[in-house]
């Protein structure tokens, strides 16, 4: 029987936030890249929330940019409202989040992908990898076509053997009833490959016109709105927002969730998956936080094309009569329609400590992962193990050495440490608290730590560069001058103090000085400064965070120094552990399991003691290991 | 070369209380550190100064107070046993004063070094043969596992439950300021800086209290751990009240009285015991009883030296044999006990039916006689190092402090910038450092603890 039979370079299983990711970063390093997806029209969909960023994943967009992924770019061009979150707060937690328009994110990231040399995009289910003695060579797809490549990236996301399930009702289809993918966990089983099952869900979406906004509060976007990408000129973006609305649910609507609990099939024991804590079902909520008397509610829209709005904070996999009721007491609900039934999801996916930190299976060389097929949850957090294991996949092409981020480097490098390292019982959220190096890992300076690696790997042009290495060089110019400029006490800067709450100078004193003080900022004092050159308002950011805040940056980054020291003791990749004496018996086969990179890396593995990484450290250094 | 970074210190000589004990300091500052607390007898030498391999007069100060007087031995790198910088001072006060040289020198910037420190440096740096790497893995993990069983089983269950709630605390606060950070639409930290001034303020006080119990060495229980064992109504509580001059145990005839372990420091001829009677072991039907046998079981395994009370008056019994079976191999010393009555029993049946492995002694607890006799059999068995008062106990105390310390800086500095009026996620940074460092003394780790507690406590997202 003949067949399709083809040769590509790169294999992209997957056309969600990650696959996307994935294959332009492939594409784009020249590799020929084939993007395999069950539903071309459902590219870079957004099954869940409307929207892109908030609390730590704003960071996660701004490093993919920064890197030369398409995810802030993308956004930039389609979103409908804007919002800096923790505006008050340090500048290390100040995250962006926009609204998007959810078809035109779609449909804009889709244009990207078919513009993009070297990528091809195929309406076909993988089926099978074909692994020839650990090695990764090709896949087959449902109708018997078979790819030959030299790597490939599974980002099948909550597609595997996918149910959908609220009430009594259960079908087998992926999100939005699109069709599942039921044939590649027994190939990746038979491979070796130990899989789990997580569990995620969505709220209804209601239509527009049948809810009484009046009852609500709005919630306006940012009256001026940054970008997300570095390259995105923020003239471009101020535009006319949407807004939301933000409304509660009350005891009634708890009551109606109790006194229906025995129909959730999550109580029922019908799901069997593990669901996520940070984002758990409004029947959760109501049972776990019983004496919370009421919970919010925030109406999103899901694009200006459409009328669907997206209700925040109520998913729920009740069955449909209680869902109506339930939404039906909420403030302004009163006669909601449902356009689509919130539902539970479970699919397939990995322990992803089979992983290496390039992503790539440590028992099948060249197969990379990404996303929710790692145990994560989140769009950026897909998107940003996507752009990593695409490069990574091309890097291996090439014959390069991958890019690992490490956790004082990056949040995706915090993510991907995390997946790879750590026991991970429920879909991975970011979170800023797992950060510990956070003051270092802002969203304002993604592009000063990451552009230079975009760059070298090829995913960033000259031009971007150069300007990256100006503002570089205008932030050192900048600091140094505010450092060694001195005020006096002149009756115009005793003036200028007292205006901003300040108390007025006794003697003269250094900018920085002044700048240090928590009343003030390098903005207020530019009255006063009249050497200041102009500059763009990022370049001041940076200088004022460097100034203000450089006991705590000093210190973080001597805590980073001690990190790195463990971090660049690697371990060979084939230590035999059994052979190291003094190991604790737990100890040794955590790492026998895990064989973590380096010291660092051995160190947050559970289950390992200070004393078992000293033994180890003694080992390699006595050359033992050699023999 | 493996260079650290860091100075450490501890008592690298068994601490006795007659004896002349080493601090070792090791590591870049080293020499710098023991200028710190250095005074010669003209007061002008400065130890920096000094060629390397001299050996200097002086004493150890704190500010204006005088430590102790000392013998201090300088060895610049890589002429040492660590092949660092190393100061050895050598000390003569006994072992209060030795601690508290300790304490000074970690006082002025030197760290408590961890389990196998030293040893683990010295062969990094090439000082140790790399044909015996096997036997220094070893020494790293048995001290470790030594160091974790101080940690925890001589912590006083007061200071555990202490240092427990406080992390408790600590942790809520900082999930609470986190969960807001990763949520700002669904919790808001509107006037919290102020209740977290409080709670601060608090648990400053409170982290104060437990280091001026670190000082008065109240944190641990020192001294050899000894464990009175014998069936029941041996007469061990008679024992013990006998060794400490007065009724501490409550002593009647009715078998099992003692039902709980009681604990005591004493000092005998310059040795401090830290004696713990415990109840009668026997086959028992009574629940209450049942615990205090189980403990007295637990506190024989972890015990230093046994003394075994045989009752002379009786013949020896199951739960006599029973008990011979826990001392199998380990220092003990057996008191044949109740002379003041007819004994039916010979020191010479006693010491066959143990195999000829310990001392034994006849004594009348009741009588206190025979006890001058214990004390010599105690002292032999000390002075021939066969028991010693392990120096992991002062380094354990040393390396609890410090950590108590640094707990307290961090929540100091959370205070700090409260009033400084910088943002909230820079409380939680210190926070956080506050719960690591006390995690050291119970002996855990943070891992996903605040992930837990944000999820467990506040209602999030979606």
């Amino acid at each position: 029987m003949s067949r399709v039979e083809e040769y590509v370079d790169v294999v992209v299983v997957g056309a969600g936030h990650a696959g996307c990711e994935a294959a332009l970063a492939s594409a784009r390093l020249g590799l020929r890249t084939v993007m395999f997806t069950v539903s071309v029209d459902s590219i870079a969909l957004m099954p869940c929330n409307p929207n892109i960023g908030g609390s730590s994943k704003g960071h996660l967009v701004r490093e993919i940019d920064a890197l030369g992924g398409e995810m802030g770019k993308n956004i930039d061009r389609t979103f409908i409202q804007s919002k800096m979150l923790n505006r008050s707060k340090g500048p290390a937690v100040h995250s962006l989040r926009a609204q998007a328009d959810k078809s035109d994110y779609s449909r804009s990231m889709r244009r990207v992908l078919e513009r993009t040399e070297h990528l091809m995009i195929k309406q076909q289910e993988v089926t099978e990898l074909i692994v020839e003695e650990g090695v990764l060579t090709g896949v087959k797809t449902y109708s018997g076509a078979v790819y030959h490549c030299r790597a490939a990236v599974l980002c099948t996301g909550t597609y595997l053997k996918a149910r959908c399930i609220y009430g009594e009702v259960s079908v087998h289809t992926g999100p939005n009833g699109l069709q599942a993918a039921n044939y590649l966990t027994e190939s990746l089983k038979s491979n070796g490959v130990s899989m789990y099952r997580f569990k995620t869900g969505t709220p209804a979406r209601i239509a527009k016109k049948s809810i009484d906004f009046s009852k609500m509060e709005e919630q306006k976007g940012d009256e001026r709105i940054v970008p997300f990408s570095f390259t995105t000129d923020p003239e471009t973006v101020q535009k006319e927002q949407v807004s939301c609305w933000l409304t509660y649910t009350n005891e009634t609507t708890h009551e109606i969730i109790r006194s229906n609990l025995d129909r959730s099939p999550l109580f029922s024991g019908m799901i069997e998956g593990t669901g996520p804590r940070y984002c758990p079902s409004i029947e959760d909520k109501v049972v776990k936080f019983a004496d919370k008397d009421r919970h919010q509610v925030f109406i999103e829209p899901e694009g200006i094309h459409t009328d669907e709005m997206y209700i925040g904070g109520m998913s729920s996999s009740l069955p449909e009569d209680v869902q109506l009721a339930m939404y039906r007491s909420v403030p302004g609900l009163e006669h909601a329609e449902i356009v689509r039934n919130a539902y539970a999801i479970e699919y397939d996916c990995i322990d992803a400590r089979q992983l290496t930190l390039s992503l790539e299976f440590r028992s099948i060389k060249g197969l990379f992962s990404a996303g929710q097929f790692n145990g994560s949850s989140g769009y950026e957090e897909a998107a940003a193990q996507g752009l990593i294991a695409g490069i990574n996949a091309a890097q291996k092409v090439l014959g390069r050495e991958p890019l690992i981020l490490d956790r004082s480097e990056a949040y995706i490098g915090v993510l991907i440490d995390d997946l790879v390292t750590k026991e991970n019982h429920e879909p991975y959220r970011m979170m800023t608290s797992r950060a510990e190096y956070r003051l270092l890992l802002r969203q304002d300076n993604a592009d000063l730590r990451l552009t230079k690696k975009g760059y070298e790997i090829g995913l960033i042009d000259e031009d971007r560069y150069k300007r990256l290495l100006w503002k570089e060089q205008k932030i050192r110019e900048e600091s140094d001058r505010v450092e060694h400029t001195h005020i006096g006490a002149s009756p115009v800067v005793q003036e200028c103090l007292r205006r901003q709450g300040s108390t007025p100078l006794k003697t003269s004193a250094t900018l920085a000085e002044l700048i240090r003080r928590p009343e003030l900022c390098y903005g207020m004092l530019s009255e006063i400064d009249e050497a200041r050159p102009s500059l763009p308002v990022e370049i001041g950011e940076e200088v004022n965070i460097n100034i203000k805040y450089a006991g705590y940056l000093q210190r973080q980054r001597k805590q980073v120094e001690q990190f790195k020291k463990m971090e660049r003791k690697k371990i060979p990749a084939d230590l035999d552990y059994d052979a190291v004496p003094s190991l604790r018996i737990e100890a040794r086969q955590k790492l026998k399991q895990y064989q973590p990179s380096s010291i660092g890396q051995a160190s947050r593995i559970a289950g390992v003691s200070p004393a078992d990484v000293s033994v180890l450290l003694v080992y390699l250094s006595s050359g033992m290991h050699k023999k | 070369m493996y260079i650290e970074q860091d100075t450490i210190a501890a008592i690298s000589t068994a601490v006795s209380q007659s004896g002349i004990g080493i601090v070792r300091i090791s590591g870049p500052e080293a020499v710098e550190i023991a200028d710190r607390v250095y005074r010669s007898k003209g007061g002008a030498k400065k130890l920096c100064e000094q060629p390397t391999h001299t050996i200097h007069y002086g004493f150890v100060v704190d500010g204006d107070e005088t430590i102790d007087e000392v013998l201090v031995m300088l060895m610049r790198a890589p002429r040492s046993f660590t092949a660092e910088d190393t100061v050895e001072i050598n000390c003569h006060g006994g072992p209060c004063a030795m601690r508290r040289v300790l304490d000074a020198v970690l006082k002025h910037g030197a760290r408590p070094a961890g389990p196998g420190e030293f040893t683990k440096r010295a062969f990094l740096n090439g000082r140790i043969d790399l044909s015996r790497a096997e036997a220094v893995m070893d020494v790293i993990q048995a001290q470790n596992e030594y160091a974790l069983q101080c940690s925890v089983s001589q912590l006083q269950g007061s200071v555990y439950e202490a240092i427990k709630g406080l992390r408790g605390r600590i942790l809520y606060q900082t999930a609470f300021i986190e969960s807001a950070l990763d949520d700002p639409e669904h919790i808001s930290l509107d006037g919290y800086a102020g209740q977290l001034k409080e709670e601060a303020e608090a648990l400053h006080g409170d982290l104060q209290r437990l280091i001026a119990s670190a000082d008065n060495g109240r944190l641990l229980r020192e001294g050899i751990r000894t464990v009175i064992l014998g069936r029941p109504n041996a007469g061990k509580s008679s024992l013990l009240n006998a060794l400490v001059g007065e009724e501490r145990a409550i002593v009647t005839e009715i078998a099992g009285t003692t039902r709980d372990v009681l604990e005591e420091t004493i000092n005998l001829g310059g040795i401090t015991l830290k004696v713990i009677d415990t109840a009668g072991i026997r086959s028992t039907e009574d629940v209450v009883e049942q615990i205090g046998v189980a403990r007295a079981l637990q506190k024989a395994k972890e015990a230093d030296l046994l003394l075994y009370v045989a009752d002379g008056s009786s013949l020896p019994d199951e739960n006599d044999r029973r008990i011979l079976g826990l001392l199998g191999g380990r220092r003990a010393i057996l008191l044949l006990n109740k002379s003041d009555l007819d004994l039916v029993v010979t020191p010479e049946q006693l010491r066959e039916l143990t195999g000829n492995q310990y001392p034994v002694i006849t004594v009348s607890a009741k009588e206190h006689t025979g006890m001058d006799q214990l004390v010599d059999t105690l002292k032999e068995l000390f002075y021939q190092g066969e028991l010693s008062f392990n120096d992991e106990v002062c380094i354990t105390n040393a390396r609890q402090k410090a950590a108590l310390i640094s707990a307290d800086e961090s929540i100091r500095r959370v205070l700090e910038s409260i009033v400084l009026g910088l943002p909230e996620d820079f409380y939680s940074i210190d926070l956080m450092g506050a719960y690591e460092a006390l995690g050291e003394i119970t002996g855990e780790a943070v891992g996903e603890d605040l992930v837990n507690e944000i999820f467990g406590r506040f209602c999030m997202g979606k």
